[in-house]
């Protein structure tokens, strides 16, 4: 049964009548009979309210939540604390319930947050422009190289091995489509981008460099100098951020990038297993006609009112079409009002603080571990270890409620014994203390 | 309302907070130390200094120039405004779902990953194919999985084909994806009963064509009737044939796409499966398929193992037997994420999906049962040619396109209102936002001349439907008067007309530096 319509038994009688057919039978008829489904849908039937609840709630208890462990897992997606204001503003009908704002007279709430988000982006980016959400990090990454090809038309994709692998991996899916080849540049002894192998793996059909700040392993990256290396032929230099730590690092934009795009969740968005959450895109002025995505811009209304509408369509799918610079149309607005929310609620000096709290904590996790380094550079919520015996120290780890990390062997064969340990402002030095005790334990059992 | 909008970042005061950092509780190196100056921000940037209460004003004024669907009637047509149920969003805010970090292990997700594995045995069910992957984070990134999963299969076959077919009437995503995917696209024109134009089909098909990409019922709101022979078509040629979800809200419990030769369709669980559209996203976007493309699907896929002492685990078959929804008794199953699947076309994005649309998605699933998506899709039939059967009789300045039985939703043409009051589309639609309803989506499809294309959906009750007919005809009255009334139309909404081509032609896409 479905709860959620209202039509009675006389109203569906009147509006059969008004359409004038006997019942709804004769309106199908225009779909051919043989193609008809003849049985019911073998689904389960339908249930109460109360019984979903406990069914739903019944799922979510098995799973192993951050609340329910000391969970020191990152790799893309961080813990940090989502404060209450946001769930308070997301759960606004006028802002969970409308479609996009293509009717900007009645759209006017969700329009100015795209454009206060577009500038907090900004300002964390050193980048002058932004759009208004990708779907999430990975593919905005992907987006990024397409821009890449309109802007240059060639065909070589160069990608740091300190980019995400996901976003790796997006790219590899994605250049099958683009008719681009990806090439990978190895990281150093010290868990940084090669800047040698880097500069030799750019030519003249690059059309994009990707760079990740910091990196996959949490390595502050000397971005000034592989830009500059990555934009030696010409190609767009393409830096994927984690705008959070952006608030204490020098800004990709003063830094020679021309694109940087990146994963927000980490910006007032929860995990929910992955997502939804929200990609972004930034760039340098002259790329504006070329960004995918939706884009808001200020305007005046006919009374010289000051207003917000979605600006530089000619550039989109439902206009442009097979011409468009992208297909994407519907992306992750109520997401992005998560993130300006949340930047708010920060606010200027509260993203320093927050920043420099994060530096100090993972800089004490990394000494007090005492675990051999693989990035003994600057790192600021994020640093890989080895760990002589992982298995036994994950082990031991799980069986006092603690997730101590997430194994880089799952991506990294160089790396099988790397250990990627994040930080957030949730992890306290009790919580780090309670980390490095059981890695100590888990050495001591280590046969010389 | 004159109240002049003010941005969060004009409502900083140096000083003020919201943010209080969490005790310091780590020895306080020197910053230099730990981040050298050179790679250290100079200044600050630029966020609002604001107060908490503050941002809740902020935020809730700018909340409340918007139209939701929450208030008020949203017929925008192709987009399948219906209801948000509420419980969806309970179920999805739980800890378990919500802070559930993606890289979790696999034995500790092990709801999460019975919820997909469920919801993809559902949607296929719902799709008739057998296969599905909750991977694309929207319509148009299941379209571009679609293509590159028909570029990979054609190429496991040592083909290389350069071509997509479309309709003229398809969805701008539709030959965007064309392009985005490596292929060439191809129109094909509307016959007069508004179905795909079989002589054009007929010659544009050849053994270069890789894929006829169709939305049934199409953006016209009719049924394709020659399905089974164009898809007969497109397979003797050794193509794909692709199914846009869009409009699978008029055909749940009804009729099939796996039933009607369709080899790759994608669902909007935001259109569909009610995930709230949030002004622009989130959505989901998963696909299915049929057995020749499974082994290319995106990578990770949600597997289940047989349990069970001493068995030894086993990849669980599939078939699309809702009876396994329920659960074996004494059999307790383990669920995983496999990566290792050679032909894949690999990821798509991150991690596993948008898994909080998922859960509303499962719960709306689990709330109707069959019969109840069934009755959705009837309603929402029902309630389309309904409003099309009152609009049709109002006036004839609003000519039905292609006037047939429609599905759920169906297009009008504003081009007697043009002709004959000198009022645009847009000027309707504008007009409509004084008396409260959202207007449809207009100018789309195409090949409709000032087109309005009306959905309804099912979670709209009758006497909704009567009040819209009522707006319309009070502005097509009006209309006759005085055309001014809707030629500056909005009058009472919080700004009125914008200057679209000012913001185009200058672009302002960010608040000043101060």
């Amino acid at each position: 049964m479905s709860r959620y319509t209202s039509a009675t038994e006389a109203d569906r009688r009147a509006m059969l009548d008004a359409i004038g057919v006997g019942s709804l039978e004769e309106v199908f008829a225009e779909i051919p009979e043989r193609v008809r489904l003849k049985r019911p849908l073998d689904l389960p039937d339908g249930r109460s309210e109360q019984e979903v609840y406990e069914e739903l709630a019944a799922l979510a208890a098995r799973n192993r939540h951050c609340e329910a462990e000391l969970s020191f897992l990152g790799a893309g997606m961080y813990d940090h604390y989502v404060p209450a204001v946001v769930d308070s503003m997301l759960a606004r009908s006028e802002f969970l319930t409308p479609y996009t704002p293509y009717q900007p007279e009645v759209s006017q709430g969700t329009l100015q947050v795209m454009f206060e988000y577009q500038t907090a982006m900004s300002e964390l980016t050193g980048l002058p422009v932004s759009n208004a959400t990708l779907y999430e990090g990975p593919s905005a990454a992907a987006a990024a190289a397409y821009m890449a090809k309109l802007e240059t038309r060639r065909g070589g994709l160069v990608c740091s091995r300190g980019l995400h692998p996901h976003a790796r991996a997006a790219l590899r899916t994605h250049a099958a489509g683009y008719r681009m080849q990806v090439e990978e540049v190895p990281l150093s002894a010290a868990g940084a981008t090669d800047l040698d192998a880097l500069a030799g793996a750019v030519d003249d059909d690059t059309a994009a460099v990707f760079l990740q700040q910091p990196n996959f392993l949490g390595t502050v990256e000397d971005l000034g100098a592989l830009a500059e290396a990555g934009k030696r032929t010409g190609a767009l230099v393409v830096c994927a951020a984690d705008p959070l730590p952006l608030g204490v690092l020098k800004p990709p934009g003063e830094l020679g990038v021309d694109v940087c795009v990146g994963e927000g969740q980490s910006l007032g968005n929860r995990l929910d297993y992955g997502g939804p959450s929200f990609g972004f895109i930034c760039s340098a002025e002259r790329f504006i006609r070329k960004l995918p995505g939706r884009i808001a811009g200020e305007t005046r209304d006919v009374d010289g009112r000051r207003g917000f509408v979605l600006t530089l369509q000619t550039r989109e799918q439902h206009i442009r079409r097979e011409k468009a610079t992208s297909n994407i149309t519907t992306a992750q607005t109520l997401n992005a009002l998560a993130g300006i929310v949340y930047l708010s609620w920060l606010g200027k000096r509260g993203l320093v603080e927050l920043g420099e709290l994060l530096l100090r904590r993972t800089h004490y996790a990394r000494a007090t571990l005492g675990l051999e380094p693989i990035n003994p550079g600057p790192v600021v919520r994020e640093f890989a270890v080895r760990v002589p015996d992982l298995d036994a120290l994950v082990e031991r780890a799980r069986a006092e409620g603690i997730n101590p990390g997430y194994r880089l062997g799952r991506d990294y064969p160089e790396y099988e014994d790397g250990l990627l340990v994040a930080i957030t402002e949730r992890r306290s030095r009790t919580d780090i203390d309670r980390l490095a005790a059981v890695v100590a334990e888990s050495r001591a059992q280590v046969p010389a | 309302m004159t109240e002049v909008a003010l941005t969060i970042f004009e409502r900083s005061r140096e000083g003020r907070r919201a943010f209080v950092a969490p005790p310091a509780d780590v020895p306080e190196a020197p910053l230099d130390d730990l981040l050298p100056a050179s790679m250290r921000r100079e200044r600050p940037a630029e966020l609002p200094e604001v107060s908490e209460p503050e941002i809740v004003r902020h935020f809730n004024v700018l909340s409340r120039k918007n139209f939701d669907v929450d208030t008020g009637f949203y017929p925008l047509g192709s987009c399948t405004m219906k209801h948000n149920p509420k419980l969806h969003e309970r179920v999805a805010a739980l800890p378990g779902h919500a802070r559930l970090h993606p890289l979790q292990d696999d034995d500790y997700a092990q709801g999460a990953l019975e919820l997909m594995w469920y919801l993809e045995l559902a949607l296929a069910e719902i799709a008739g194919l057998p296969h599905v992957s909750l991977q694309p984070s929207a319509g148009s990134q299941g379209e571009l999985a679609g293509l590159l999963l028909t570029r990979a299969y054609l190429a496991d076959r040592g083909e290389e084909r350069r071509k997509v077919l479309a309709p003229d009437a398809a969805h701008g995503t539709n030959p965007a994806s064309v392009t985005m995917a490596g292929f060439e696209l191809v129109k094909l024109g509307t016959d007069a009963d508004g179905g795909v134009d079989m002589d054009d089909l007929r010659a544009a098909l050849d053994d270069d064509v890789a894929c006829l990409m169709l939305t049934n019922p199409n953006t016209l709101g009719i049924f394709e009737r020659n399905i089974e022979e164009i898809a007969g078509l497109v397979h003797d040629v050794g193509a794909t044939l692709y199914y846009d979800g869009a409009n699978l809200n008029a055909v749940m419990g009804i009729a099939r796409p796996g039933d009607m030769g369709f080899d790759i369709v994608h669902y909007n669980l935001h259109k569909t499966f009610t995930q709230p559209h949030g002004g622009g996203g989130p959505g989901a976007g998963p696909i299915a398929v049929s057995d020749r493309i499974e082994p290319f699907l995106p990578v990770p896929r949600v597997v289940r193992h047989a349990g069970g002492g001493g068995a030894g685990p086993g990849s669980d078959s599939r078939g699309a037997n809702g009876a396994e929804l329920t659960g074996e008794a004494g059999i307790e199953p383990r669920y995983a994420l496999e990566h290792d699947r050679p032909k894949s076309i690999g990821r798509l994005r991150g991690f596993q999906g948008n898994f909080g649309v998922f859960v509303r998605s499962y719960a709306y699933i689990r709330s109707l049962g069959g019969d109840g998506l069934k009755e959705a899709a009837e309603s929402a039939v029902l309630n389309a040619n309904y409003l099309r059967a009152r609009l049709a009789e109002l006036s004839d300045y609003l000519p039905i396109a292609f006037d047939r039985v429609c599905m759920h939703e169906f297009v009008l043409s504003g081009s007697g209102a043009k002709r004959e009051l000198g009022i645009t589309t847009k000027d309707i639609a504008k007009r409509m936002l004084d008396y409260e309803v959202h207007p449809p989506t207009v100018y789309f499809p195409l090949i409709v001349d000032e087109a309005l294309m009306i959905e309804p959906t099912e979670t709209e009750p009758k006497e909704r439907l009567d009040d819209f007919v009522e707006v319309v005809r009070s502005i097509l009255e009006e209309a006759e008067e005085d055309p001014e009334v809707a030629r500056t139309a909005p009058h009472t909404t919080p700004v009125r007309r914008l200057d679209e081509a000012a913001a185009a032609k200058r672009p302002v896409v960010r608040q000043p530096r101060g």
